[in-house]
């Protein structure tokens, strides 16, 4: 089966309109079958788009994709438990479950397993299948020997697996705001300074080395994933959706690179350079897949045998 | 007023008869291996000396928790089913989990033992707590340290099993259970080995201005003048540079204790089931200490009297210690 490209759900606060000009030109010309709607990072952000939610969703299924509504991964406040309870009960299009409210309410019935949710080995793996989790995005930690394990369990289980193979990933998540932090003022009162980033705020170590980056409570690593060079590797152990996750680069762009490479019309080699004539300012990384230090770019030693 | 059990640290087995003899309700200790949060040289128990920590425990009527508390990763799940085997045939009064898998591994091999969610799984929810203890029959919820009184108040009305909250020790800033920064610089996994920006990896070096720079694999973490006291590289504690800010500051947080000796009262009044000691990787002068003064505060409070908890700023992290969370949400 052909592995598919999808489209992860934006995690910075962009503009309500640079968003559906975003979708809309998403919907049109990349060659993505998925694409995750809805604000997993901060609930202060979401009413902004909430209101153009559904006509993205409709606009996109016009275009022929999937649409996935992915939830909040950290929920604490009354609001926020509001908003999972409401999002449980959409009927009409698939979930993605990013933290354990949602989960309380969508077990027993049809739904995804997002990268919050610590899904490390195969038993996790089965448990949430036999409670209704239809596919599985696996924490940007895993490496190839554990892939290659949940992706065989998985098949088992007729279940989807999911790896992010492009994009800025997420490290952590906190229930402080630092970019409110960084502008001195507290997350109640945080004027959404974050829209300021839209690919998150560098922080440098003190010797001047870009380190990791700030999106509101959420810090991800500096570097860019690139899977690019493991991707027939990556498909050959049963991965069936392969994530990109948005950034303010060309996104069609990017897609037709990883697509490109995937059906053999272009080397990863040449696929790489176009990546990154994208942004030349990024660096990019695949540590985490090789079982190193997730910051390591290391030349693919292993190919799909 | 409900009687609040006082959870311990015992990173080994002299430390566990320390906590013991300082009057703990409980102590928390893992095995030798990545199977607990506390993954570091020289500590925690081989199964002989579990044995004979479990029987000193019983004898002095102090319960036993065992942290299986770290994610198994896939094809590397046995480690974790031995370790639950192996406590379960120890008689250890509850275990300590996060994963998914491993829960449900206690509840089908032996649903009789008690199981506590480890704050590793990162439940900050009714909803959430209440779809492990449903699933699973999580008997206790340990409860991430972001919550205030009030929420933590009107937690326990909504969900059907006794809360943990720490109120002493390390004051981790990030999600627990949600944090791969240091396996990003090192490697090694928080969530799936047990360790947090681990020794092997820290260097301190002398910088340009005469000064050290503590380093954690490839990164610097913080400066420090040589007036400064040289803190440990741990990242979420570190100084770094923002293109907003002028020179260096503390991006998440600075490094600092959490120190709720004088919320007691409320937390109690919350009700609160249990008070946990963060430090497993602490001396045994330091558990001693630490127990001792809880403990008679724990005993002054429930005896109507006033607590006296002035000396253990000594013993917070650069002598600086926060009330956190748990005072008012403007921390966040």
């Amino acid at each position: 089966m052909a592995a598919q490209l999808t489209l992860g759900p934006i995690l910075f606060h962009w503009p309500a309109a640079a968003r559906r000009d975003f979708y809309a030109r998403i919907a049109d010309e990349a060659p993505v079958g998925t694409v995750y709607l809805g604000e997993v990072v901060c609930s202060k952000r979401a009413p902004f788009f909430d209101e153009h939610i559904l006509d993205v969703a409709a606009r996109l299924e016009r275009g022929g994709k999937t649409v996935v509504l992915s939830s909040l991964c950290e929920v604490m406040l009354k609001r926020e438990r509001d908003m999972i309870r409401e999002f449980a009960a959409i009927a009409d299009r698939e979930i993605e479950v990013n933290d354990a409210s949602a989960l309380f309410h969508a077990s027993g019935r049809p739904h995804r397993i997002g990268t919050m949710m610590n899904v490390y080995n195969e038993v996790t793996l089965a448990a949430l299948a036999r409670r209704g989790a239809t596919h599985f995005c696996l924490p940007g930690e895993v490496t190839r020997a554990a892939v290659s394990v949940l992706a065989a369990r998985a098949a088992e289980l007729g279940v989807g697996i999911e790896v992010q193979v492009f994009g800025r990933l997420s490290l952590a998540v906190s229930a402080r705001c630092y970019h409110a932090r960084a502008h001195g003022r507290a997350k109640d009162n945080c004027q959404f300074v974050c829209e300021e980033d839209p690919d998150g705020m560098t922080l440098s170590t003190i010797a001047g080395q870009p380190f990791l980056a700030v999106n509101g409570i959420q810090t991800l690593s500096h570097s860019y994933v690139d899977l690019l060079a493991e991707l027939g590797d990556i498909v050959g152990l049963g991965v069936t959706h392969l994530r990109l996750s948005p950034h303010t680069q060309d996104m069609v762009a990017t897609a037709s690179v990883f697509r490109d490479v995937l059906d053999g019309r272009i080397e990863a080699t040449e696929g790489q350079a176009r990546l990154r004539a994208l942004r030349p300012e990024a660096s990019f990384s695949n540590g985490f897949w090789h079982g190193k230090a997730g910051h390591i770019h290391t030349a693919a030693a292993m190919r799909a045998g | 007023m409900n009687r609040p059990e006082l959870v311990c640290p015992a990173g080994t087995p002299a430390a566990l008869r320390t906590a013991v003899d300082a009057g703990a309700d409980a102590v928390y200790c893992g095995f030798q291996n990545a199977t607990n949060a506390r993954n570091f040289p020289g500590l925690n128990f081989t199964m002989p000396e579990m044995e004979r920590s479990v029987a000193y425990a019983h004898a002095h009527g102090t319960k036993v928790l065992l942290a299986v508390n770290t994610f198994p990763p896939a094809g590397k799940f046995p480690l974790w089913r031995e370790a639950i085997d192996a406590g379960n045939q120890l008689g250890v009064d509850a275990f300590i989990v996060a994963d998914i898998g491993v829960a449900e591994y206690v509840v089908t091999t032996c649903p009789e033992r008690r199981l506590h969610l480890s704050v590793q799984a990162a439940a900050s929810s009714p909803e959430a707590i209440r779809y492990y203890c449903r699933e699973f029959g999580v008997r206790r919820v340990v409860l991430p340290r972001i919550l205030t009184i009030p929420e933590i108040r009107a937690m326990g009305q909504e969900i059907p099993c006794e809360m943990e909250t720490f109120i002493f020790g390390n004051h981790g800033l990030m999600v627990e259970g949600r944090c791969s920064l240091t396996n990003y610089v090192t490697g090694l996994s928080t969530n799936m080995d047990g360790v947090c920006s681990p020794a092997s990896q820290v260097r301190y070096e002398p910088d340009a201005r005469g000064g050290l720079e503590s380093r954690l694999g490839a990164f610097t973490i913080d400066c420090f003048a040589r007036t400064e006291k040289a803190g440990y590289p741990t990242i979420c504690k570190g100084r770094y540079l923002a293109d907003c800010r002028t020179g260096p500051y503390y991006a998440f947080e600075e490094p600092i204790s959490l120190n709720l000796s004088m919320l007691l009262p409320d937390l109690i009044r919350s009700g609160v089931h249990a008070f946990k000691i963060e430090g497993r990787q602490r001396s045994r002068a330091y558990v001693k200490s630490v127990v001792s003064a809880f403990r008679t505060s724990v005993d002054a409070i429930l005896a109507g009297s006033e607590p006296q908890l002035d000396d253990l700023v000594a013993l917070t992290e650069g002598r600086k210690q926060t009330e956190g969370a748990f005072k008012s949400k403007a921390w966040r």
